[in-house]
C-alpha cells in the first residue's frame, strides 16, 4: 500500500477543503469511493483488468493537486489553437480539472440543451445530478474510479432533454497546464433523455513540459432512441499518464458511437464498459492508437449485452513503432435471454519494428443460443510484397511505409461521421506518421 | 540500353542466375521464353532489385548507369519498369493516390515541378484509356477485388502512366482470355517508342503473335543457351523445350 498511502492520507487531511470547494452530489459519494479505495487500493498487475499496465507505479511520484481550486490565470481561448479548427464546433475548455467559464464565442446551444462546469449544475439542477451521477462508474468495482470520485471536484455536464436535436457537433478541450508535476481527477457526466441526438468531441491536451497524470471517468446515459457520438482524440506528451475509464449505459433502439483515438502519449489505460440494456441498441466501438518511443496505450473494453436484438461492432487497431506497447483486451459478454445478438469484435495491429509489443486479448462470453457473434485478433508487419510493389513504382520506402500505416489505420478514422473532423485526422495521421507531430499543434504556449 | 553480364544471383543461398548474358538495344523488344523454373522471374525480379535476390556476380548497366547500385525505387525512377506476374494487392491505398505518388516522385527525380491535382487526374484519364481500364477501378484500392484480366490491364496502366525505358513484361498474359491478352498486348504496342525497349517474358507463342520481338532467347537453368530471331518462338510452340535439352546434350 506504498502509493495509495499518500492518497489515503491526503483525502483524510483534505476531505473539508475537497467538499467545500465542489457540491452536493458531487461530494455524496466520495465516502463510500474512500472506503472501497482503502479496502483494495490500486489495482496490480496480478488482476486480469490490469496485467498490461502497473497503475500504482504511476502514482507512486509526487504530483500536485489543486484541491483549493486556484482560477487558471489566461484565458484558454487565447492560448489555444484546436488542431481540428473549422469545426462549426461549439468550443469548451476544461483546464485540468475545472470547466471553463469565460465567456465564449460559440452560437447558443438549442433550447433546454445544458453544457458546463459539473460542479455549477449540481447547484442550480442538483435533481438531474444526483439522479445519474455515479450510478454507471461503480466505485467498488474499479479503484481508479473509486479514486476519481473520491479527489473530483469539478468537470462537465451534458444535458440533451427530450427529443432534442443539437446540430453542431460540441468540442471539449481538456489542457492540462502547470509548472510543476499536476495531477487533475476530472468527471463528465452525458445525459441524452430519449430521442435526444448530438456528438461530441473530446480532445486531451498537455500544454507544459511538466509530468501530468489525469484520471477521467466519463459517464453517458443514452436514451430509448437516443442518438450520440463520442470521440475522443489524445494528443499530450511523453510525460502525460491517462487513465480513462468511460462508462455508457443504452437504452431501446438507441445508438452511440464511440471512437477512441491516441495520437500522441505517455501511458494511457482506457477502460470502456459499455451496457446494452434496452432491446435493439446499436453500439459502434472503435479505437486507434499510434505509438513510438516508451509510448504505451491499453484499451481494456467491456461490451455486456444485457437486452435480446442489439448490436455491437467492434474495431481497434494499432500501429507500434520503437519500443512502443500497446495492449488489448475485450470481453463481450452474452447473458442469458439477449437472443438475436450480434456482436463483432476486431483487433489488428501492426508492429513495425522488433522491439515493439502488442498483447491482445479477445473474449466472449456467450449464455444465449440464437446469437451471431465474431472476433479477430491479428499482429503483423507490413506486408514485405506491397512494400516492394510500390518501391518498383518509384515510392520510396520510407513512403511506401507510410501509405500502408496511413491505409491500415483509415478503416478507423472512415468511420467518423463528422467530415471535417475525419478530414482532419487523415492530415494529423500523416503528420503523425511522418514524425512530424512532436506536441499538440495548435498550441501556442508550446511555441 | 541494358547490359547484362554474366549475372550470378541466389535466393536463401540457392543460385538461381548462373551466368546470365544479355544486351538489348535501345527501341528493341526481346522475348525470354524457357521451360518452368528455369530463372526467368528470378531475373525479371533481379533487375527490379527484390530484396530477397542476392546478386553474387556479375555487372547490368541501363544507359551505361550501374543499376545494380541503384534502389528498386531509383531504378524506376531510371526507366525501368517491372509488369508484375502476380500484382500485389493494397487495401486502404487508392490507385489514385499510388499513382500520384509514382508519378510526384518520378517528377522530382527529374527536378520537375508536381502535378497538380487537375493536371493528373487528367492524365490519369487519357493514360486510362489505352487499356480501357474502367474508371471505377481507378477509385478502388490498388488491385483489390480486381479480376486477373485487371490486374494485368492496371499493369499496362500503370506503365503508361510512368513512361518507362524499358519495360519488363512477367508473364503479362498468363491468366488473361483472348479478348483481354489483345487489349494488354495492344496497349503495350500504343506505348512503345523507338526510344524504349521491351523485356517479354512468356511461355506462349500466342502474345508474340501481338507484341513482335526482334530477338527470342530460350532460358535454361539459370543461363540463356539459346538465341535467335522470331521464328525460335514459333519452333518452341511446334516442339516445345525438349530438343534444346538435347542440343545441350541432357
Amino acid at each position: 500500500m506504498k502509493a495509495e498511502q499518500q492518497y489515503i492520507d491526503l483525502f483524510t487531511d483534505c476531505e473539508a477543503m475537497i467538499c467545500r470547494h465542489s457540491a452536493e452530489a458531487l461530494n455524496a459519494p466520495r465516502a463510500k469511493a474512500f472506503a472501497d479505495f482503502q479496502r483494495t487500493g490500486f489495482p496490480t498487475r496480478k488482476q486480469e483488468r490490469y496485467r498490461y499496465t502497473d497503475v500504482g507505479k504511476y502514482f507512486a511520484p509526487d504530483y500536485g493537486l489543486n484541491l483549493n481550486r486556484l482560477a487558471f490565470p489566461a484565458n484558454p481561448y487565447d492560448v489555444f489553437k484546436c488542431d481540428v479548427p473549422n469545426m462549426s464546433t461549439a468550443l469548451y475548455f476544461v483546464v485540468n480539472d475545472s470547466f471553463c467559464q469565460t465567456i465564449h464565442p460559440a452560437a447558443p446551444l438549442p433550447e433546454g440543451v445544458l453544457f458546463g462546469s459539473l460542479k455549477e449544475m449540481s447547484e442550480r439542477y442538483p435533481e438531474v445530478i444526483r439522479k445519474h451521477y455515479g450510478r454507471l462508474a461503480d466505485t467498488s468495482k474499479d479503484a481508479l474510479t473509486a479514486f476519481n470520485t473520491m479527489f473530483a471536484q469539478d468537470g462537465v455536464l451534458m444535458y440533451v432533454p427530450r427529443n432534442t436535436v443539437v446540430e453542431r457537433p460540441i468540442q471539449l478541450v481538456n489542457m492540462l497546464r502547470a509548472d510543476v508535476s499536476f495531477m487533475a481527477n476530472r468527471r463528465i457526466l452525458v445525459i441524452l433523455e430519449d430521442g435526444a441526438q448530438a456528438k461530441l468531441l473530446v480532445c486531451d491536451h498537455a500544454m507544459d513540459d511538466v509530468n501530468f497524470l489525469s484520471t477521467q471517468v466519463i459517464e453517458v446515459f443514452a436514451g430509448a432512441g437516443a442518438s450520440f457520438d463520442l470521440y475522443e482524440l489524445e494528443e499530450t506528451h511523453n510525460s502525460t499518464v491517462r487513465f480513462s475509464n468511460l462508462y455508457v449505459d443504452q437504452q431501446a433502439d438507441s445508438r452511440v458511437l464511440l471512437n477512441g483515438m491516441t495520437l500522441h502519449n505517455g501511458t494511457t489505460r482506457n477502460t470502456t464498459e459499455v451496457t446494452l440494456s434496452g432491446k435493439g441498441a446499436q453500439l459502434s466501438l472503435c479505437g486507434m492508437a499510434i505509438a513510438d518511443k516508451n509510448e504505451q496505450i491499453d484499451n481494456h473494453t467491456f461490451i455486456d449485452h444485457k437486452a435480446p436484438g442489439c448490436t455491437s461492432n467492434e474495431l481497434f487497431k494499432y500501429v507500434l513503432d520503437d519500443q512502443a506497447t500497446g495492449a488489448f483486451a475485450g470481453k463481450i459478454l452474452v447473458r442469458e435471454g439477449a437472443q438475436q445478438t450480434s456482436a463483432r469484435q476486431t483487433n489488428r495491429n501492426l508492429c513495425a519494428t522488433r522491439e515493439a509489443h502488442m498483447y491482445t486479448q479477445p473474449q466472449l462470453e456467450i449464455y444465449a443460443d440464437d446469437v451471431k457473434c465474431s472476433h479477430g485478433a491479428t499482429v503483423g508487419q507490413l506486408d514485405e510484397a506491397a512494400l516492394f510493389y510500390m518501391q518498383q513504382r518509384g515510392i520510396s520506402l520510407k513512403e511506401a511505409r507510410l501509405l500502408l500505416m496511413f491505409a491500415f489505420v483509415n478503416e478507423v478514422i472512415d468511420n467518423i461521421q463528422i467530415d471535417v473532423l475525419k478530414d482532419r485526422l487523415h492530415h494529423l495521421v500523416e503528420k503523425r506518421f511522418r514524425g512530424e507531430l512532436n506536441k499538440c499543434q495548435g498550441c501556442a504556449i508550446c511555441k | 540500353m541494358l547490359e547484362i553480364k554474366d549475372l550470378h544471383a541466389c535466393i536463401n543461398g540457392k543460385e538461381i542466375l548462373k551466368g546470365i548474358n544479355l544486351s538489348v538495344k535501345t527501341g528493341e523488344v526481346h522475348a525470354i521464353m524457357g521451360p518452368n523454373g528455369s530463372g526467368k522471374s528470378t531475373l525479371s525480379c533481379v533487375l527490379a532489385g527484390h530484396p530477397a535476390y542476392e546478386v553474387t556476380k556479375g555487372a547490368v548497366t541501363l544507359d551505361g548507369k550501374d543499376l545494380l547500385a541503384l534502389s528498386p525505387e531509383d531504378r524506376s525512377r531510371e526507366g525501368l519498369f517491372l509488369s508484375f506476374q502476380y500484382p500485389v494487392e493494397i487495401p486502404g491505398v487508392s490507385m489514385v493516390n499510388f499513382m500520384r505518388t509514382a508519378v510526384n516522385e518520378h517528377r522530382k527525380y527529374k527536378g520537375l515541378p508536381a502535378l497538380t491535382a487537375s493536371e493528373f487526374l487528367k492524365l490519369m484519364r487519357q493514360k486510362r484509356e489505352i487499356v480501357e481500364l474502367d474508371s471505377k477501378l481507378a477509385n478502388r484500392s490498388v488491385n483489390e477485388g480486381f479480376s486477373g484480366g485487371e490486374k494485368k490491364r492496371n499493369e499496362i496502366f500503370q506503365m503508361a502512366m510512368l513512361e518507362p525505358k524499358l519495360s519488363i513484361l512477367d508473364e503479362t498474359d498468363s491468366g488473361l482470355d483472348i479478348d483481354a491478352l489483345r487489349i494488354v498486348a495492344e496497349g503495350v504496342n500504343k506505348l512503345k517508342t523507338p526510344e524504349t525497349s521491351c523485356i517479354v517474358i512468356t511461355h506462349y507463342q500466342r502474345l508474340l503473335d501481338y507484341i513482335k520481338p526482334d530477338v527470342v532467347h530460350v532460358l535454361y537453368k539459370g543461363r540463356i543457351v539459346k538465341t535467335a530471331g522470331p521464328e525460335l518462338a514459333l519452333e518452341l510452340e511446334e516442339k516445345g523445350y525438349d530438343w534444346i535439352k538435347k542440343e545441350l546434350g541432357e
